[in-house]
């Protein structure tokens, strides 16, 4: 296996030997994985490899089988419930499907994560921060709208918002980019990078847009059939000869390289 | 051959539980560990619920604002059943007790079975139907949309924000609801026993309650606050723990009505043998 030239940087995150099954259904079969301090980490896998269920793991929405996984110097599985929501705060997690509250309007999905997480905040402070947000997403005009009166593609970009809103110190974006038109795809993307500078945010994203791969990835790891199948820089993957991962890459080969 | 690992506490299963709601291990074991499961979880829920309601935050805006929905639902369905159940309990009695004349005690049989019995269950049953369903559909389909996973990752106990206020505005809001019914089932008993006849209001009141006296009534309303807790209860347990997919939210709905409309019979029964007994 390919070692990171990180090797010595702080971790974030270290999963040693996940192990994650349902019932029968062994999805995540032995993953050992760490996030450096201040690193964008791709994801890549087919679909149904696990990759949603490893970032699950990660903020114990579900309960691992078997293996450590630590996060920020705590190890999760064995930490009690009010711990987990302490840990909890410190994690931002965008969900592959949005999650937005639909009983609740733009303002008031921003406002959840912001009034429980960020206590100390006035009011006026709270409305600037939904209206930075709002505007780094590009969407200062929904503020007042329900989620059901929102495009997929707007949605996504609201519970990107709700995400980053907080400053999590660590971020696990479940597909940022998916169903968003090439140039939102961009921006997002560019926008992952600027949080990443500004914050120090150190962050896991699971995509399977490549040209969003090309732009935030600083290492790039790939599952298969629940084990890591290869891990190493975008440069690696992009001139590997491996069928699975070129497959991944060929669509927009005609791109020159823009490693970051 | 698949051998899940055996549980040892009730708060380990709590543990593995709340966390990982969706893990089918428990599908492989026989029928009786299924049901003992299913008692467990439901023990742990409401032992979670009780839990929250006195922990320190009570969400107190949702609270008003389930109260608001729940009464402001079933107002109308609830309008109409109560002056209904009271206008054919009169049409349908008067001839009987015309017969044995006895119709000066028409107003009170009406208001000791209206009262005691056709008004809380009949309301509850409604409500069973028209709450207890959108509560499961509510629940079931911000479990399916991962809307309750993102208040957890949120630092938000989703039973302390979805559950307590939800429990607690149906156990209160459909006593309020089965003395509305009832008032409205008098009432409708009036105009019931004005088309042939002709009492006046105030007579066929007095008349109503001239024999029966406010403990009697006791009993019909402890219960009431039962009904409303299962329903509660029922709707936010089946949402709550609705499966993956979309199909699991009209599962949760649908289970819901069926389990709480038989909960309020079943609670009934008992309440009238306790009553009974007494
Ligand atoms: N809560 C659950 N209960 C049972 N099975 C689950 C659960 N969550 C995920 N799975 C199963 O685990 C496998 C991996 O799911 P996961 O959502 O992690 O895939 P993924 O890699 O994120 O795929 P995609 O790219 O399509 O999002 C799938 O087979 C799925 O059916
Ligand atoms: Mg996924």
């Amino acid at each position: 296996m390919i070692k990171s030239d990180k090797k010595n940087s702080e971790t974030v995150i270290n999963i040693d030997n996940l192990n994650k099954k349902f019932g029968t259904l062994e999805v995540l079969k032995d993953v050992s994985l760490q996030l450096f301090k201040g690193e964008n980490l791709v994801v890549l896998g087919k679909s149904g490899t696990g990759k949603s269920v490893l970032i699950k793991c990660i903020v114990r929405l579900l309960d691992s089988n078997s293996g450590k996984i630590n996060v920020l110097g705590e190890e999760v599985n064995s930490l009690k419930k009010h711990q987990i929501h302490e840990l909890r705060k410190k994690i931002g997690f965008l969900f592959q499907g949005g999650a937005l509250y639909d009983s609740m309007t733009v303002r008031q999905n921003l406002e959840f994560p912001l009034r429980r997480i960020r206590a100390d905040l006035s009011e006026k402070e709270i409305d600037d921060k939904v209206k930075e947000v709002l505007e780094n997403v590009g969407l200062p005009d929904a503020i007042n709208k329900i989620p059901s009166e929102l495009s997929g593609g707007m949605r996504k970009r609201i519970s990107l918002a709700r995400t980053i809103i907080v400053d999590p110190s660590i971020m696990l974006y479940d597909e940022p980019t998916t169903g968003l038109d090439p140039i939102t795809s961009h921006e997002i993307s560019m926008l992952i990078n600027e949080i990443q500078k500004k914050y120090k945010t150190s962050s896991i994203i699971i995509t399977h847009d490549i040209e969003c791969v090309r732009t935030v990835a600083n290492r790039i790891v790939m599952l298969k059939e629940g084990l890591i199948y290869k891990e190493g820089n975008l440069h690696d993957f992009e001139n590997s000869s491996d069928e699975l991962i070129h497959s991944f890459f060929k669509n927009q080969n005609s791109k020159t390289t823009k490693n970051i | 051959m698949e051998k899940t690992v055996p549980i040892k506490t009730l708060k380990e299963y709590a543990r593995n539980k709340t966390i990982d709601l969706s893990d089918q291990t428990i599908q492989k074991k026989n029928k009786l560990t299924v049901f003992f499961n299913n008692v467990a979880d439901v023990v742990i829920f409401i032992v979670d619920i009780i839990k929250n309601t006195f922990r320190r935050g009570f969400e107190f805006k949702e609270f008003l604002k389930q109260c608001f929905l729940t009464g402001n639902k079933s107002l109308a369905l609830i309008s109409i059943t109560g002056i209904v159940i009271g206008l054919v309990l009169t049409i349908q009695s008067r001839p009987i007790l015309i017969k044995f004349g006895a119709v000066t005690m028409l107003p009170g049989m009406v208001a000791v079975s209206l009262i005691r019995e056709m008004g809380p269950v009949i309301t509850a049953l409604i409500c069973a139907g028209k709450i207890g369903s959108s509560i499961g559909a509510e629940l079931g389909s911000m479990r399916v949309t991962e809307q309750i996973d993102a208040m957890e990752v949120s630092s938000t106990n989703p039973i302390k924000f979805l559950v307590v206020p939800r429990v607690l505005a149906t156990t209160l809001m459909i006593p309020l609801l089965i003395l509305y019914a009832d008032a409205l089932g008098i009432l409708g008993s009036w105009i019931g026993a004005n088309i042939k006849g002709d009492v006046s209001f105030v007579l066929f009141i007095a008349q109503a309650f001239g024999k029966v006296e406010f403990i009697d009534y006791i009993p019909a309303i402890i219960k009431s606050f039962f009904f409303g807790a299962v329903i509660g209860l029922v709707g936010c347990y089946k949402g709550f723990n609705a499966g993956r997919g979309t199909e699991s939210v009209g599962i949760a709905a649908n289970s819901s009505v069926v389990m709480a409309s038989l909960l309020v019979i079943i609670v009934d029964l008992i309440a009238v043998q306790i009553t009974d007994m007494l």
